[in-house]
């Protein structure tokens, strides 16, 4: 027991054997990883490998057909509700409301979180500001440029500064600046002590993580730092791994 | 024409992927003609009636005898004077016969001669008019006329629909309203959730003329609607026995124009609409009062004051309503239709006219 | 937490250019015309007689037609033919048959019997048209007898119409209006709300935080709660101002059923959204049922002409006790204590609709 409770402190994510099944289709096939407090963790993969399924395992919106695991020290299979007090999640289609402007949008996801109106205030102010943004507080969501948007789900989905932050191809779509932009933001958020977990396809990006895991077929093939894996797969890039790893893949594009 | 074929090929898969709102549009008209061509009626055929007595004698015990025997009447039993507004109120009765303290020596006095005044009163329930009217009605015939020598009441014959069966009256008001309803919820998103997802652009970029495109958008939903027009057609004949001694072409024809009409005003709602919440909302919420009330569906056009026709005679379905009463019920031929075919073609095309109208001006 | 859910949804509400109209105008439209245009009182009965004896009985039967309000005299033909092409066209409602020798055989007290022949397409107009002929008919042989004796001819019986004294036909519909208002708009909104936040995907984005599903639902139910109660409040306020018609019984009583009633049916739309995965699925679910509720409550038609089966569903519909108390107390000044068992079992639709809401929706899948 005593052990656990340690791990739980250093590993905020613990997961063993994590599956789901739809029907005869086995989307996520026992995974298992840990992820370490304050890290940047790459969960990469091609399309239909499993990713956003084992995501939104992680962040309670999914039961698990078999598994276990902790996510901030609370069961995924018991404890779901819970998780998402100490989350922040952002899902690859920007869900903030379209008819509410950048301000509501905040007060709304704040407020839902409990920070108090102050707080909010103060913390949209900092953060519109450091994306020069400010100028759009009052402007309707879905007047913004896509990669904007972006941005703007990232601020709310911090905002309540959570202890883990959960990304699904956060980046898809945008051109490279905005990209770039936005993984300042996330180096910004993790040396805060936020613990990035974040899917993605740009093995370019796999770069910039701490550390990746690769995930084909619904099952994890490879895990480790960029460094590491491109020892272990004698590879002068992510790219070259990914290739490597995925070539006897069934699904995906 | 390749161009053409190619748009309705990927507007068929648009509704063969859903599989679940094409059931639900292929079922829905089915249990709802039987559902409401079944149960419906305007006609009342019941009515709860208590009696206030004074004074019983032979004679009031005839009376109440003759209520109570007959099939239109529920007989609640005598009340006192005082509780009538109680009954009512509470809905356990819808008239009360208050006879007369010298009931006897009136009747008497009409059956000689057929003088005497206020043997009885009638108390009706005119919070339901409907019911009052014709309830007042029945309550003369049991107690009044047939008091009088039988010579005196005509004989009545009902035509074409001897057993009062309202479910033939109601079988073409049913068609009319599933027809335009279901049509114009299916179109009218079509061209609003382009418009929402974006592949509005691929459309209008291609070299499809927008006729063609707007063409393309009906002929799946047209193909969906001839199976609906079958299945309640062959309902309507053989489950509701509804006699269609008209002209069978014609039903068929005028309901492939109303059903045309129908689809072109989703696609114009389509056209008008931002948003799918709001096509939406014109095509089921709003449309759906002005329909069952301006049709002639419950409440007969003729019935309508002057100021109103015009406004009922703008809505489509009053007009093939109106056709198929007379082909499917009285079994006038197509001649007899020839105005509403001609008014209902003459909508459509407009309809048309309008989305076509509407849609290249968002080019 | 509620109190911010609760500004969201105001907030869209009124940011949306067609909503807003479509609680505050659209009732209003609705209430200025639809109250003309259902009048069931048949007048203008268009009458044929087939006049074979042409007698002055004859010719007084149909002078009196003639006179009468409800009835308008369109021909007098001499074949029964004839007449009945006319009916045929749709010109005639009803055909009055006199058959040949009628003065003649009534002196000799064995009169032959006349006969009404009645276009029942439309049943109603068949057969009050029928009714007002016959006792058109009656009056006029009665008072060809009693001018014989020179007693002054009173009524055998009297007709007291209670609560509506002149028959106003919207009397009965304004309510019925009412009532289609609220399953409209408490129905059909919420229904589509919840379903676009599926479509856009913002539904994910709440289901990730702490919000419960009952505090997110109930924030939605809020504003549609209020939008129906600003409906009844516009419909009630038009039909007293412009109809002179106000409620007879305790507004109190209409507003607590009315109360009820929205929960029900806006927890019924939840139902509709949280089953449907697209707004069209939403809509046509909700157009079925809105479509039964219109038709078989009782709010046009009687429910007591309704087939024994067909009378049984009918206690399942919602809407038939809430038209009841509406009609009760709006007409006839019933009480709470009158409309007791409705109230009773709308209050158990109540419960149940919401809580088959709150088991539909799913925030984990």
């Amino acid at each position: 027991m005593n052990d656990n409770k340690t791990t739980n402190i250093s590993h905020i994510i613990q997961v063993k054997d994590l599956t789901k099944q739809f029907g005869s289709f086995t989307a996520v096939d026992h995974i298992t990883f840990d992820v370490k407090r304050g890290e940047i963790f790459g969960f990469l993969g091609a399309n239909g490998a499993g990713k956003t399924t084992a995501m939104r395992m992680l962040c309670g919106l999914s039961f698990p057909t078999s598994g276990s695991g902790t996510v901030a020290g609370f069961d995924i299979m018991r404890q779901g509700e819970k998780i998402k007090s100490h989350i922040g999640y952002m899902s690859q289609r920007f869900a903030l409301y379209d008819d509410l402007t950048v301000m509501e949008n905040m007060q709304l996801f704040g407020g839902i979180y409990r920070v108090g109106k102050k707080e909010i205030d103060r913390r949209a102010t900092e953060m519109l500001q450091k994306l020069k943004f400010a100028s759009e507080r009052n402007t309707l969501v879905g007047s913004l440029p896509l990669g904007w948007k972006q941005k703007l789900a990232f601020a709310v989905a911090t905002l309540h500064r959570p202890e883990i932050v959960f990304l699904d191809e956060p980046t898809g779509g945008v051109d490279p600046i905005t990209r770039r932009q936005f993984w300042e933001m996330i180096y910004q958020a993790s040396s805060e002590n936020t613990t990035i977990f974040v899917t993605t396809h740009y093995m370019d990006e796999a770069e910039y993580c701490h550390r990746v895991s690769m995930m084909v077929d619904g099952q994890i093939k490879a895990l480790g730092t960029p460094t590491e894996l491109k020892q272990q797969y004698n590879a002068s890039s992510m790219d070259e791994v990914f290739r490597t790893l995925a070539r006897g893949a069934k699904r995906g594009d | 024409m390749t161009g053409f074929t190619s748009f309705v090929k990927k507007e068929t898969l648009h509704i063969l992927r859903d599989p679940r709102t094409m059931l639900i549009a292929l079922l829905m008209p089915v249990v709802q003609i039987l559902l409401f061509g079944f149960a419906i009626s305007t006609e009342v055929n019941n009515i709860n009636v208590a009696v206030v007595v004074p004074h019983w004698s032979e004679s009031v015990r005839q009376s109440v005898e003759k209520l109570s025997s007959n099939p239109y009447i529920t007989y609640q039993g005598a009340i006192e004077q005082g509780e009538i507004d109680q009954y009512m109120r509470s809905g356990k009765c819808d008239a009360v016969v208050v006879f007369s303290n010298d009931f006897d020596k009136v009747l008497s006095e009409w059956k000689q001669n057929g003088t005497g005044e206020n043997a009885m009163q009638f108390v009706m329930d005119a919070s339901n008019t409907n019911l009052a009217q014709l309830g007042s009605g029945y309550l003369t015939n049991i107690l009044a006329v047939d008091q009088m020598s039988s010579d005196m009441m005509p004989e009545i014959h009902m035509l074409f629909n001897p057993q009062m069966k309202s479910s033939f009256n109601f079988v073409p008001g049913i068609m009319g309203m599933i027809f335009i309803l279901i049509c114009g919820i299916l179109t009218s998103v079509s061209i609003v959730r382009e418009k929402e997802t974006g592949t509005m652009d691929v459309l209008l970029v291609s070299p499809v003329r927008p006729l063609r495109i707007i063409l393309a958008k009906m002929i799946p939903y047209f193909a969906l609607s001839c199976i609906n027009l079958t299945s309640i057609l062959l309902l309507a004949h053989y489950v509701l026995e509804v006699p269609m001694s008209g002209n069978l072409g014609a039903i068929i024809v005028i309901s492939l124009v109303y059903i045309a009409l129908a689809l072109a005003l989703g696609l114009l709602v389509s056209t008008i609409a931002k948003k799918q919440v709001v096509a939406l909302l014109i095509s089921a919420a709003i449309m759906l009062m002005p329909i069952v009330f301006l049709s002639g569906i419950i409440f007969p056009v003729e019935n309508m004051p002057d100021v109103i026709k015009p406004i009922s005679a703008i809505i489509p379905a009053r007009w093939y309503i109106d056709a198929m009463r007379k082909l499917m019920i009285q079994g006038i031929g197509f001649v007899g239709v020839l105005k509403d075919f001609i008014i209902l073609c003459v909508m459509t095309i407009a309809i048309i006219g309008i989305a076509l109208k509407n849609f290249k001006d968002k080019i | 937490m509620l109190k911010v859910l609760i500004k969201k949804e105001i907030l869209q509400f009124r940011r949306n250019s067609f909503l807003p109209k479509l609680v505050v105008v659209f009732p209003i439209m609705i209430m200025l015309v639809l109250p003309w245009v259902t009048t069931m009182d048949v007048r203008h009965v268009n009458v044929s007689v087939v006049d074979s004896d042409h007698s002055q009985i004859s010719n007084r039967i149909i002078d009196k037609i003639n006179a009468s309000e409800y009835l308008t005299l369109h021909s007098v033909t001499s074949t029964f033919d004839l007449s009945m092409s006319e009916l045929d066209k749709g010109n005639v409602d009803v055909i009055l048959e006199i058959p040949q020798d009628y003065e003649k055989t009534m002196l000799t007290g064995h009169p032959k019997r006349l006969s009404i022949s009645a276009n029942s397409v439309n049943s109603n107009k068949g057969s009050i048209g029928a009714q007002y002929l016959a006792q058109t008919i009656s009056h006029t042989l009665a008072e060809q007898r009693s001018m014989t004796s020179p007693e002054k001819r009173g009524d055998f019986f009297t007709i007291q119409n209670r609560y509506n004294p002149t028959l106003e036909y919207r009397n009965f519909m304004i309510p019925a209006l009412l009532i289609i208002l609220m399953i409209i708009i408490t129905g059909f909104l919420p229904a589509l709300n919840l379903v676009s936040e599926k479509e856009a995907g913002t539904i994910e984005q709440i289901n990730v935080t702490p919000v419960s599903r009952f505090s997110f639902t109930l924030a939605k139910l809020i504003v549609y709660w209020a939008a129906g109660l600003v409906v009844i409040t516009i419909a009630l306020l038009v039909a007293w101002i412009v109809y002179g018609l106000s409620a007879v019984g305790s507004l109190a009583v209409i507003y607590a059923g009315a109360f009820l009633f929205i929960i029900t049916i806006s927890g019924f739309g939840i139902i509709a959204s949280n089953i449907s995965s697209t707004m069209q699925q939403a809509i046509f679910f909700m157009f079925f049922f809105v479509m039964v509720f219109m038709l078989m409550s009782g709010l046009l038609t009687p429910i007591e002409s309704m087939p024994e089966w067909a009378q049984y569903i009918t206690y399942a519909l919602p809407p038939r006790y809430f038209v009841s108390i509406m009609r009760s107390v709006f007409l006839k000044g019933a009480t709470f204590y009158d409309m007791r068992y409705n109230f009773l079992a709308l209050t158990i639709f109540t419960i149940v609709m919401n809580i088959g809401a709150a088991i539909t929706y799913k925030k984990r899948s």
